[in-house]
């Protein structure tokens, strides 16, 4: 089929952008948004232009590199799903597919469809680690996991950190990121030993970079990962509960 | 019991009357190099390592900052490898081209890692899983390192489940495992289907930790492009910042490359779009030497390739082999829906073939076994390019809850992929191109055959020989970052205190940020017509015809001929569009094919210089029956290239094969045969 494509074009962070306009043909209903982009690119260069630039990498929904705005949508027009998986098959022949950055204020543009996502590394750099150097740890099998739980803190663990809930988030807020690492960490026998203090510096970068928490809830739809909107609620918990923590031991102290 | 003691000379050192030799190089115009020596420690390989740590040089925690290292790739080697030094007080550089450590691809593996922690009364043990891992391999690869992962794989689950790795657990709370291709126990420890993900994220957050430290300097999107090379020691890396272009160098006193492996150069595979050889390769132009070009492994559950546009084969976990059965029709062309055709009619060839195996047959044996029903006519789906893997019975006897906590994740992306959904129809699945077994050859300490620059993970070619196992390159990148370099490292800088570093205005420094800018030059100068990626996709052709899972002589020399037609072709006809200092995706992506154009020649060389069959490198004529044909009279040993030849332009390689012999004390040297 032929499909028309309007893609973002912006040459550096500081750079005025345009939409730019192609038309591709032959491709397939099963390609991904991210497979006509391949083929929209070999076009441009073998006809002299600069390919578009964008992120991916394993094409599994798995590294989280990949991220792209479709016709407004996040990652696409299904929900939970990344770019790499989103196939034509939501359109019709000779339609219109309009590509942009994913979009917020804390991911700047850094060429065409690329944005700067460092911010997030910014939060697990804060406190989303474990204090634990090489070879000291103990038995795995000597601090039993209740099955559940583990199952539990995989379901939270399972982030991609592709930035899909700052990019829906009218906020642009990082808490549905944030929240799932403080549950997945605070779930763990080891990990759950920093939680007081991985709480107040995590949410402390995740505030001062992003946006606030409103509640809206559309970061669960787009999550790809499929991180549980408890995620948020796990952010004030975390926090709250670190601060009652604290002040007990100084009053027992 | 006596150990065979060591029999060669150290590298570099004067050759004295070796008892062995490698036989004459069978390729025409390749040159038959040296013996090598390993240096394995003398003696029984099951306490080898034991006794090499104990030996090892330290540097005290005072002296550690003095040191600065190189770590190139932050996947499960890399981050481990920089995280550990940095928690030992070195003064880390860490390098990824990626946008965050986190997404190096690592994070894709699926089943599980392996660990012989025996802690069930299945009969494992540590010697059984060198058996298995050696066997598997098909005896190309050290024995005593295969001892050296039994032995480390214990600490590995304790640490990266100490770190956030939340691997299953039994109701009573204690690791659950499963079972693997290859082995008859249950020694693989998983996340669900996403074991790759979990250690990965595990091992990017504990380098992060040293990030904010201060003892690891993190430096993303920035691709290591050359060494630093000071009279024949590495001495750091040039890499290119890819949003500024710029180039720039990082000296250091060691550089460890863990850059994963090159799949890749067969265009389809399971790897990453970005994935690529150019650090490995680049090194090997510096003169490391590269050990088993040729020896790649094909996913048997892989997702056929339908159409033109698509860029990869998706990988299926080998694990759905624990309750998938593999069938094809028993009548050539037979293109019935799979539910029409009756079971009589179907061909449940690996159960038939390997009954003590059956489905859970190594993965060379099973691709190979694949190929030869598509080939024969066999093969089912709309190009007849695949096999079914068909989960009826494991549904109809467990249920579709227990089918879907199994494999859950891994239904819903086969789903995502081709539209059809697995609990009704039964998944097809082809050989795609994986692992790379063969990477930069290097001692028992990891280090290359180029003094001070070490090797971790898939780029290296230690452990698996000519075949691995499932679950076992998650763990030999654990032990090489967690638990093996952050031994040798220091033992080699030891001996290097006080030693200053180049500087920006020092002539090995000047001249390794000149060859990449002159490089890059040449590549914008081409101005041909045609993006880089037709040339990948024509390599992938040439690769998988001539150097897939089955080789020729015939193909192998037509191979080679095609592809160095193919190189000078893309340097007559390459178009890079754009600027060299500017994010300029294509340019990178031109230097990557370029890279994959010089060492698939190396790949196919090193295919038909092997006169035998082992584990994936399967050459037709050497076979009984199907089964590969191994002669470890000539070929017990493994082959470490030498490449030599101007780079970039349209010149000429010259290989020259170098073998360190291989022997086996303790695991004797049989046929394979999972029957």
């Amino acid at each position: 089929m032929k499909l028309d494509i309007e893609v973002w074009r912006q040459a550096s962070p500081g750079a005025k952008g345009r939409f730019e306009r192609h038309s591709i043909d032959g491709v397939e209903p099963h390609l991904s948004i991210l497979e006509l982009l391949d083929a929209l690119n070999e076009q441009l260069i073998d006809s002299g232009h600069e390919p578009v630039a964008f992120e991916s990498d394993c094409r599994e929904g798995i590294c989280g590199a990949c991220g792209v705005t479709v016709d407004g949508a996040v990652h696409g027009p299904e929900n939970n799903v990344p770019s790499c998986h989103q196939r034509l098959v939501h359109y019709r022949d000779g339609a219109t597919i309009r590509i942009e950055p994913l979009r917020s204020a804390s991911f700047p543009v850094l060429r065409d469809l690329i944005v700067d996502r460092g911010g997030l590394d910014d939060i697990i750099r804060a406190g989303g680690t474990v204090a634990v150097d090489a070879g000291t740890a103990p038995d795995a099998d000597a601090l039993p996991i209740p099955e559940s739980t583990a199952e539990t803190a995989l379901d939270f663990a399972a982030c991609i950190g592709c930035g899909a809930c700052v990019a829906a988030c009218p906020n642009g807020s990082a808490h549905l990121f944030t929240g799932a690492k403080l549950t997945h960490l605070a779930l763990l026998p080891i990990p759950a030993l920093e939680r007081t203090r991985r709480a107040r510096s995590m949410v402390a970068e995740a505030d001062g970079l992003f946006g606030p928490c409103s509640l809206y809830g559309e970061c669960e739809q787009a999550c790809p990962a499929g991180i549980p909107l408890t995620a948020i609620a796990a952010v004030n918990h975390e926090r709250l509960l670190g601060g009652l923590r604290r002040r007990l031991n100084r009053r027992a102290g | 019991m006596k150990w065979p003691r060591r029999n060669t000379p150290p590298v570099g050192a004067p050759e004295v009357e070796p008892k062995w030799r490698a036989p004459r190089v069978t390729v025409r115009g390749a040159h038959t190099g040296r013996t090598l020596d390993g240096a394995v420690p003398d003696g029984d390989p099951s306490t080898a390592w034991d006794r090499r740590r104990s030996e090892y040089k330290l540097v005290s925690p005072l002296n550690a900052k003095r040191f600065t290292v190189v770590v190139v790739g932050t996947g499960l080697a890399g981050a481990g490898a920089a995280a550990a030094l940095g928690e030992l007080g070195f003064k880390v550089h860490a390098f990824t081209y990626h946008d965050s450590p986190r997404r190096a691809h690592s994070v894709a593996a699926q089943g599980g890692i392996n660990a012989a922690r025996a802690r069930k009364v299945d009969g494992d043990s540590q010697r059984r899983f060198v058996v298995d891992t050696v066997k598997g391999g098909d005896f190309r690869a050290r024995e005593s390192e295969a001892y050296r992962l039994a032995q480390e794989s214990v600490r590995v689950i304790d640490h990266m489940s100490a770190i956030g790795a939340p691997f299953a657990r039994e109701y009573g709370g204690m690791l659950a495992t499963r079972s693997f291709g290859g082995v008859q126990v249950s020694r693989t420890y998983y996340t669900r289907g996403q074991t790759g993900q979990q250690l990965q994220i595990a091992g990017a957050q504990a380098l992060q930790r040293q990030v904010k430290l201060g003892t690891v300097d993190l430096h993303d999107r920035a691709e290591m492009l050359d060494l630093i090379m000071d009279d024949g020691v590495c001495r750091g890396v040039v890499v290119r910042d890819l949003v500024s272009g710029q180039v720039w160098a990082q000296p250091a006193h060691a550089v460890i490359l863990a850059t994963g492996g090159y799949g890749s150069v067969y265009f389809h595979s399971t790897l990453a779009v970005n994935s690529n050889a150019t650090a490995v390769w680049r090194a090997a132009r510096q003169g490391a030497f590269l050990s088993h070009a040729s020896f790649v492994q094909f996913h048997p559950t892989a997702l056929p390739i339908s159409t033109h546009w698509q860029s990869k084969n998706i990988l299926m976990s080998e694990s759905l082999r624990n309750d998938g059965r593999i069938w094809v029709p028993k009548k050539p062309g037979d293109d019935r829906a799979p539910g029409d055709i009756p079971e009589a009619e179907r061909d449940y060839y690996l159960e038939r073939k390997y009954p003590s195996f059956g489905n859970l047959s190594p993965r060379d044996i099973s691709s190979r076994a694949a190929k030869e029903q598509i080939d024969s006519g066999h093969g089912v789906g709309p190009l007849a390019n695949s096999v079914y893997l068909d989960f009826s019975d494991a549904l109809a006897a467990h249920g579709r809850e227990t089918i879907a906590a199994r494999y859950g994740n891994l239904f819903d992306m086969y789903a995502h992929a081709t539209g059809e959904d697995p609990y009704t129809v039964p998944m097809r699945i082809a050989p795609g191109a994986h692992f790379t077994m063969g990477g930069l050859w290097s001692d028992y300490d990891q280090m290359t055959s180029i003094p001070g620059l070490f090797v971790g993970g898939e780029a290296s070619w230690a452990y698996h020989g000519a075949n691995r196992l499932g679950a076992n390159s998650l763990l030999s990148a654990c032990v090489d970052g967690w638990f093996t370099l952050p031994f040798s490292v220091p033992n080699y800088l030891a001996g290097h205190l006080g030693e200053r570093l180049p500087g920006a205005g020092d002539a090995c420094v000047r001249d390794a940020v000149a060859r990449v800018t002159t490089r890059t030059s040449a590549l914008l100068a081409v101005k041909g017509k045609l993006a880089s990626s037709h040339f990948h996709r024509e390599l992938g052709e040439i690769m998988y015809r001539g150097v897939g899972v089955e080789r020729t002589a015939e193909g192998l020399a037509a191979a080679i001929d095609d592809i160095h037609d193919l190189r000078h072709r893309f340097w007559r006809e390459v178009r890079v569009p754009g600027e060299g200092r500017q994010l300029n995706q294509a340019l990178e992506k031109a230097g990557r094919v370029a890279d994959f154009l010089e060492l698939a020649e190396l790949m196919a060389v090193d295919a038909l210089d092997r006169q035998e069959s082992c584990g994936a490198h399967f050459r037709s004529e050497f076979q009984d029956g199907g089964e590969a044909r191994r002669d470890d009279q000539r070929w017990a040993f493994a082959s470490a290239w030498e490449t030599r030849g101007a780079s970039g332009a349209t010149h000429d390689l010259q290989f020259t094969r170098h073998a360190e012999p291989l022997a086996f004390a303790s695991v004797p040297l049989a046929t394979r045969s999972y029957r």
